[in-house]
């Protein structure tokens, strides 16, 4: 029978298209070879859920913004917008300091990578600390979900408050495991498991950190600056 | 031609590492053996969920209203729901055959993240115990249909939290698997195999995937707000503190009319590897297949409010909807005719998987046909919420996903196995699942049309004649699906040796031993034509 | 060949310096000082400082801080095509919304 549909060549044979074709990675694969380009892509396609899990959040938040705008307007009078502001400032800090730990790797800067990334871990702890003050109080004036204080309001405001929690709470969550990931990439920039030559976990760890970063940039405006 | 007495590598089913047995199973890499994994996991899920099913049709025998409470019927068609559809249908043959197949058909060693991979399988193992724990825990086993429908899921005293989670974690185990198949189809097709020489099952599976990865994070979060209502009262969906049930239900169908493409799309990848092996022709319109896999993904994401039509939403929207809805059958059409003309002046091979695609294909179009005709407003108006509904659902999941399952694993069964089933027992087991399916999700297409509601406990007397058909038909069915079952459980076992190309298929797979050696190829082959290519062969012999 | 062509698995060699990426976020604070201006302006400016503002901030960091820039067009495709998505998902829930 000749049912075999190929011919076979041998891994080295395959010169120079192993270049450009996407299949080239599959010759050595199993055998510990690394694809970073493939590890990139499937951390960009996480990204991608993601974003369409807030996503979600978000078409949640338009379509009652839509119903309740005076509502929502009040709601945001309520939040601190400066302590919004100086959150959105510390993030992006914080993911500059990223960045700027990656080209460090690239340059063989063990010592200024080991300081970009501690700078990020104490911005996203200072995040969190702002953050924990900023619910504290809304806690203490009884605007939380449930609360007796907040069942007085207009359904509006109520739902507006859901959603506040809701969404950054969630982003929160996000905080912290974008922490713990880069806490351990710190660990390993210290004992050379990422070096000049090998640092795709130190890159999407990276990716994972600006893209909680983005959804902050959203964030402020739809809560802190809606009023 | 082959080479396979000098197969240095042992088949993916005999233990090498330093875990036997069992224990090497449950630490697995090898996609194969996680697609049986899936398999088997899912074949009990099935059965459960089969035998639930079957005692709701022996309730409608008012004669055995004894057997259970209303308040029981409620949770037993919510837990025949949720099992069926998260545990069987939406990752079924994604899952099973996409693990097992996708790496061998573009002639790869295994998917881009073994491990990960895994990881998924454990998420989905996660996700279906913690939907039978909420049936044992708690308020007892949710009573809301599997769709959750908020208010109800809000103030239900049932376990629906649990449940909710349970859909969760399964709908990241179903994320984890897109973006893997996504990865590996870009990064590891062999050299020379274009995006236009993959088998078109590959089509189906990457399109599948990119649904899963845009639409399932939706539900994700509808189910989270869902269990935030439920601890914290967050209001989103509550009326009573200004949210809107309707919201819920746009998120909800948002993601849940796209998963029926997920349960559909790879159904149609496998009868489309099926049909060219039997007819022993290239595949008619290699391309528009391949675009019409891509374009049900697409605009089968932008129809989910047809299931809304009686929701009281906007003229606006309807009319939208009802468009959108009659349009995403044209892809689902192209199939067929493609299917059909492959079949037209074919060298017909006739096979048990070839019979189960043809059943397929003509449950299929009917499953279809109602569909579109739900798409129009007026009569989906007179037969929301009845049975024509149940009926029609059941035509498209179980008449067409469900058969597709059957087929592929008809299909694919020496190759995984390495062994043959007895074919007169499938042809055996056809008959009473084909006349047993009829009987009943046609009759409750008739029910539905006179204006029998779902979910109901009890009938009118106008409704029992039709009932007891249906009921009937279940019986039948339940047999037929037994005798399938036995048959393969038989045939892995203690079937005779399968050989390595039984059906004379030109896919990659078809190539290789039966079962596959661990890393599926010696050497990684290099491509150099399409893949139905039966005429090149010809020519050659 | 018909299909698109995905870069090798290597970055280019050329990498952006500290400078690009301290300027982009210099960028950055500008922006975000001119969204919180322009919020005390007025629910209109406020909404229409929102809808392109925030967006081009987001740009930014995708395009440097992610490195998107530097990417084949593949990674590019993929967040337009989830961006797209949502979109879509928005415009056609408020067909519904907006014309009730």
């Amino acid at each position: 029978m000749s049912a075999e549909p190929t011919t076979k060549v041998t891994p080295s044979s395959l010169g120079p298209d192993s270049e450009g074709s996407p299949g080239a990675s599959s010759v050595t694969q199993g055998s510990g070879h690394r694809d970073d380009y493939g590890s990139r892509l499937g951390m960009w396609l996480f990204l991608v859920t993601e974003m369409v899990l807030f996503g979600g959040l978000f078409i949640a938040y338009s379509y009652m913004r839509y119903r309740y705008p005076v509502e929502f307007h009040h709601g945001g009078g309520e939040l601190n917008a400066t302590l919004g502001v100086i959150n959105t400032l510390v993030l992006l800090t914080s993911s500059l300091t990223v960045v700027l730990a990656i080209v460090a790797i690239q340059r063989s800067e063990k010592g200024r990578a080991m300081v970009f990334l501690g700078s990020t871990l104490v911005l996203g702890l200072t995040f969190l600390v702002i953050k924990s003050f900023e619910w504290g109080a809304k806690f203490h004036h009884g605007l939380y979900p449930n609360a007796p204080h907040l069942a007085t309001l207009p359904p509006g405001e109520q739902v507006f408050f859901g959603l506040y929690f809701t969404m950054t709470g969630l982003h929160g969550l996000h905080v912290i495991a974008g922490l713990s990931v880069l806490s351990v990439m710190l660990w390993w920039v210290a004992t050379d498991r990422i070096r000049q030559d090998r640092y795709i976990h130190l890159e999407n760890s990276g990716l994972y950190w600006h893209l909680v970063d983005v959804i902050w940039i959203f964030l402020l405006p739809l809560f802190y600056l809606a009023a | 031609m082959s080479t396979h007495a000098a197969t240095a590598q042992p088949s993916y089913l005999v233990d090498t590492g330093s875990r036997k047995g069992l224990m090497a199973w449950l630490t697995t890499t090898d996609h194969k053996r996680i697609g049986l994994l899936y398999l088997y996991a899912m074949s009990i899920f099935f059965l459960i969920a089969m035998g639930i099913g079957f005692v709701m049709r022996l309730v409608q025998l008012t004669s055995y209203q004894k057997l259970i409470t209303a308040q029981t019927y409620n949770a037993l068609f919510t837990v025949h729901g949720v099992i069926m559809i998260f545990l069987f249908v939406i990752p079924g043959l994604s899952a099973v055959f996409g693990n097992f197949f996708l790496p061998i058909l573009i002639g790869a060693k295994d998917v881009s993240f073994p491990r990960l991979n895994l990881a998924s399988w454990y998420f989905f193992m996660a996700g279906a115990i913690l939907a039978v724990l909420s049936l044992f825990t708690g308020g007892g086993a949710p009573d809301t249909g599997w769709s959750f429908y908020a208010p109800f899921s809000l103030k239900t005293g049932t376990n629906v939290s649990l449940a909710v989670f349970a859909a969760f974690v399964l709908g990241f185990s179903s994320m984890l698997t897109g973006i893997n198949f996504i990865t590996t189809i870009h990064r590891l097709r062999a050299p020379g195999m274009h995006w236009f020489r993959m088998p078109l099952f590959c089509w189906a599976v990457y399109s599948t995937a990119w649904i899963q990865i845009l639409a399932t994070p939706i539900v994700a979060i509808t189910l989270v707000l869902v269990i935030l209502e439920r601890f914290f009262g967050i209001g989103v969906f509550d009326p009573a503190k200004g949210g809107d049930p309707l919201l819920y239900q746009h998120l909800f169908w948002i993601y849940s009319h796209p998963a029926v493409y997920i349960m559909i799309l790879p159904a149609m990848g496998a009868i489309t590897e099926i049909i060219p092996t039997f007819a022993k022709r290239t595949i008619f319109g290699y391309k528009a297949i391949a675009f019409s896999s891509m374009a049900i993904a697409g605009v089968g994401s932008l129809v989910w409010a047809h299931h809304m039509f009686t929701s009281g939403m906007s003229g606006m929207a309807l009319m939208l909807f009802s468009l959108l809805t009659m349009i995403v059958a044209v892809p689902s059409a192209v199939k067929v005719f493609n299917w059909v003309g492959t079949l037209y002046k074919g060298s017909i091979d006739f096979q048990p998987p070839l019979l189960f695609a043809l059943t397929f294909i003509f449950l299929f179009c009917i499953g279809g046909l109602t569909g579109v005709m739900q798409g129009a407003l007026a009569v989906n108006v007179h037969v929301h919420d009845t049975y024509f509904i149940v009926g029609h659902f059941h035509y498209v999941m179980f008449g067409g996903t469900g058969m597709a399952f059957f087929a592929a694993l008809l299909y694919w069964f020496p190759k995984m196995w390495g062994r043959m089933y007895s074919k007169a027992a499938i042809y055996a087991s056809w008959f009473p699942i084909f006349i047993g399916f009829n009987l009943l999700y046609f009759g409750m297409l008739i029910l539905g049309l006179m204006g029998m509601p779902r979910r109901y406990y009890v009938h009118l007397p106008q409704f029992h004649t039709m009932h007891v058909v249906a009921t009937v038909g279940s019986w039948f069915l339940v047999l037929g699906l037994l005798l399938f079952f036995g048959t393969l459980l038989y045939a892995i076992l203690w079937g005779e040796k399968a050989e390595d190309n039984p059906w004379g298929g030109v896919t990659l797979e078809w190539s290789l031993p039966s079962p596959p050696i661990q890393e599926n190829f010696e050497e990684i082959p290099t491509i150099t034509h399409g893949p139905y290519e039966f005429e090149r062969l010809e020519g050659k012999s | 060949m018909s299909e698109h062509v995905e870069p090798a698995s290597e970055h280019a060699t050329e990498h952006p310096g500290y400078g690009t990426f301290i300027k982009v976020w210099l960028l950055l604070l500008i922006l975000t000082g001119c969204l919180v201006g322009v919020s005390h302006l007025g629910q209109t400016y406020a909404v229409w400082g929102l809808l392109t503002l925030t967006p081009l901030k987001a740009g930014l960091v995708f395009y440097f801080f992610m490195h998107l820039k530097y990417e084949g067009p593949l990674f590019k495709v993929v967040v337009l095509v989830t961006l797209g998505t949502l979109l879509i998902f928005f415009a056609l829930l408020f067909s519904d919304v907006a014309f009730h």
